[in-house]
């Protein structure tokens, strides 16, 4: 009894003999786009065949390679779960080399490939404790490194690399005044307008110009600043630096003699310190100005009574105080944004982690340092 | 018999901003033969590489593989193209955040319809021809040089491409992996009939594996010698071609037959 199938470039016939064999004539091509058809059309034909044994004749193949290969693989898996024989007869010089190079008898071998392996739950957590304690170490010493840097660096103000420097205020500072200056307008639009709703029902309104000014000047201008600064130069401080240490541009500078920390970090921190305060104190023209406009438009405010009622609301200490706070803000965002960069080990995966780490821990540390800020004044003031 | 032509370059121009890297080459490529990119360092090797590949798109001329031209051709039928060739970076370039049999089942679960116990079985044998069986869970971080070209070799050729295209594969690879990697070109040559070419200033692998070389010359810009390395060694009667295949310095006198 014969069965025949046709397929365009190849064809597959089985014979059954005496004594319950099967005898597979291929021929054609057996290779990477017939594979797949080529296959499913063999599991069907012999699924409902229950003999054991099983001959397979390559004299009619033209042309083989290891998807082709495969296939005589999974086919002697089949017959051997059947407790068969399986043989291959015919076979060219050219199959038998090109099966000898995919060594086939070392598949048999139980060797698994593993996928992802999710470890148990006290390993993860005792591997997370570790990796925390050893980042809090590095974290420690790179501060250190950074401290004695930046002490190097004003004894010998000649070592800044003061080009580097500039390049790096252009960068954190003039680059990010056009989207400040935005954000923080809108932010004191929205903040005079929202508080004008509450206020206007007991004739306040004159204290919207308070409101904004000070809040502003105090708390939301240097945070709303450090954020953005946080997402656009710490990130990208992290990216760069990550991206060294994977060409080994980190290692290079450091067999050159030359400090990385010096190197790199110093002039990003001190570019990042100066710039912000600036940009702080633009956010707050630009939210008071925002708010006038508001005051102005909605709630029948003369321009000099916001301006006079801004003034008065406003000490110099508490300019001073929001820019300090910008200041330390600036120096975390750096430090952690350099910081991130040089814990980069691998690939490109590690790049995108480290920057994504840098904004995180960039504004947990600027919501944190200001809440301690906060209790500062307190007891202060 | 008349060769088969799988790509032909024609009067290929490229430029990066004003310069110009390559000046009116043109040349065949023929079916089944190994070809060799030969050349001095910063005479376009690898920038003719790339437009041979589709990355770079040239100033002018034609690159045509098996009859389509791909500096003109629609993006379904570049995507066809891409199915026929494979390329092996000189870094490898495996993604850093799979392992290796993941690196090399990535084509193959993408391109072919096998069931994932098929496609296990297929980066198995995909590494065996390589030899890094065993080094399957490994990430490309943790193996050496050697392993991850071959690795990258396995992930070039997982769905048999017509052409494999190799980036200065011995570059950075000890003298035994070098000799291993040429060994694998010529197998895969022989066994499966790929064409294969090469861009490289290895003498050692030009004379191991090479059927024919294509010379560029950074001056002139142009192709300056073709053929057999051998002859080319022996017979050529350019001075640079003559002091490249014989590995001397400009200014050196040439012993014929000296060196390799």
């Amino acid at each position: 009894m014969e069965i025949r199938r046709n397929l365009p470039s190849y064809q597959c016939i089985v014979s059954e003999g005496e004594g319950g064999g099967m005898t597979l004539h291929l021929q054609g091509r057996m290779d990477v786009t017939n594979v797949a058809s080529m296959r499913s059309e063999l599991h069907s034909l012999l699924k409902d065949r229950p003999s054991s044994s099983l001959t397979v004749d390559l004299e009619r193949v033209t042309y083989l390679d290891d998807f082709g290969a495969l296939i005589l693989v999974e086919l002697k898996r089949l017959i051997c779960s059947r407790n068969g024989h399986f043989s291959l007869t015919n076979t060219s010089d050219k199959v038998n080399e090109v099966l000898h190079g995919l060594k086939l008898d070392s598949l048999e071998e139980p060797v698994f490939l593993v996928k992802k392996q999710t470890p148990g739950v006290f390993v993860r957590l005792g591997e997370a404790t570790i990796q925390l304690a050893s980042d809090l170490k590095y974290m420690i010493s790179f501060i250190g490194d950074v401290c004695l840097s930046l002490l190097y660096v004003f004894s010998h103000p000649k070592s800044l690399r003061s080009d580097d420097t500039l390049s790096y205020m252009q960068k954190t500072g003039v680059d990010a005044l056009p989207i400040v200056g935005l954000i923080s307008f809108l932010l004191g639009l929205i903040m005079a307008f929202m508080s004008s709703v509450q206020l206007r029902q007991f004739g306040a309104n004159i204290l919207v110009a308070s409101l904004v000014s000070l809040s502003m000047v105090r708390e939301l201008g240097p945070i709303m600043t450090a954020i953005i600064v946080a997402g656009r130069s710490g990130s990208a401080f992290a990216a760069e630096i990550g991206t060294m240490k994977i060409s080994e541009e980190v290692d290079a500078l450091f067999t050159m003699g030359f400090d990385p920390t010096r190197f790199l970090v110093v002039p990003k921190i001190i570019a990042t310190v100066i710039m912000v305060p600036i940009l702080t104190l633009f956010s707050n023209v630009f939210a008071i100005t925002g708010g006038l406009l508001v005051g102005v438009s909605m709630l029948d405010l003369t321009t000099s009574a916001y301006i006079t009622q801004t003034l008065r609301t406003l000490t110099l200490f508490d300019v001073l105080w929001g820019l300090f706070k910008s200041g330390v803000f600036a120096f975390l965002i750096a430090l952690t944004g350099c910081l991130r960069g040089f814990q980069v080990t691998g690939g490109a995966a590690s790049v995108g982690q480290a920057t994504t780490s840098s904004v995180v821990t960039s504004i947990f540390l600027i919501i944190l340092s200001d809440s301690i800020f906060a209790v500062i004044l307190q007891y202060w003031g | 018999m008349k060769k088969h032509v799988i790509i032909q370059v024609k009067d290929l121009v490229a430029r990066y901003g004003e310069d110009i890297i390559l000046d009116q080459i043109t040349f065949d490529v023929y079916l089944g033969e190994i070809l060799v990119i030969a050349g001095g360092s910063g005479c376009g090797k690898s920038t003719l590489l790339k437009h041979l590949i589709g990355l770079n798109h040239p100033h002018s001329g034609q690159v045509t593989i098996e009859g389509e031209d791909i500096t003109a051709c629609d993006g379904t039928t570049f995507q066809k193209i891409l199915r026929k060739i494979g390329v092996l970076y000189q870094s490898s370039a495996l993604l850093g955040s799979m392992t290796i049999a993941e690196n090399v089942a990535l084509p193959i679960q993408e391109y072919t319809q096998l069931p994932p116990k098929s496609v296990d079985t297929m980066v198995r044998m995909k590494l065996n021809l390589v030899n890094l069986n065993g080094y399957e869970n490994h990430l490309p971080s943790e193996v050496s040089g050697g392993m991850k070209k071959r690795a990258g070799l396995a992930r070039a050729m997982a769905l048999n491409p017509k052409i494999l295209f190799f980036d200065e594969p011995s570059a950075g690879l000890d003298p035994i992996s070098s000799a291993e990697l040429d060994n694998l070109i010529i197998t895969i040559n022989k066994n499966l009939g790929t064409t294969i070419v090469i861009v490289t200033h290895e003498l050692q692998s030009i004379f191991a594996v090479a059927h024919r070389v294509i010379m560029l010359d950074k001056r002139t810009k142009e192709i300056i010698a073709e053929g057999d390395p051998q002859y080319l060694r022996d017979k050529s009667t350019n001075q640079l071609v003559k002091h490249f295949f014989n590995r001397q310095a400009e200014n050196q006198e040439i012993i014929l037959g000296d060196n390799p």
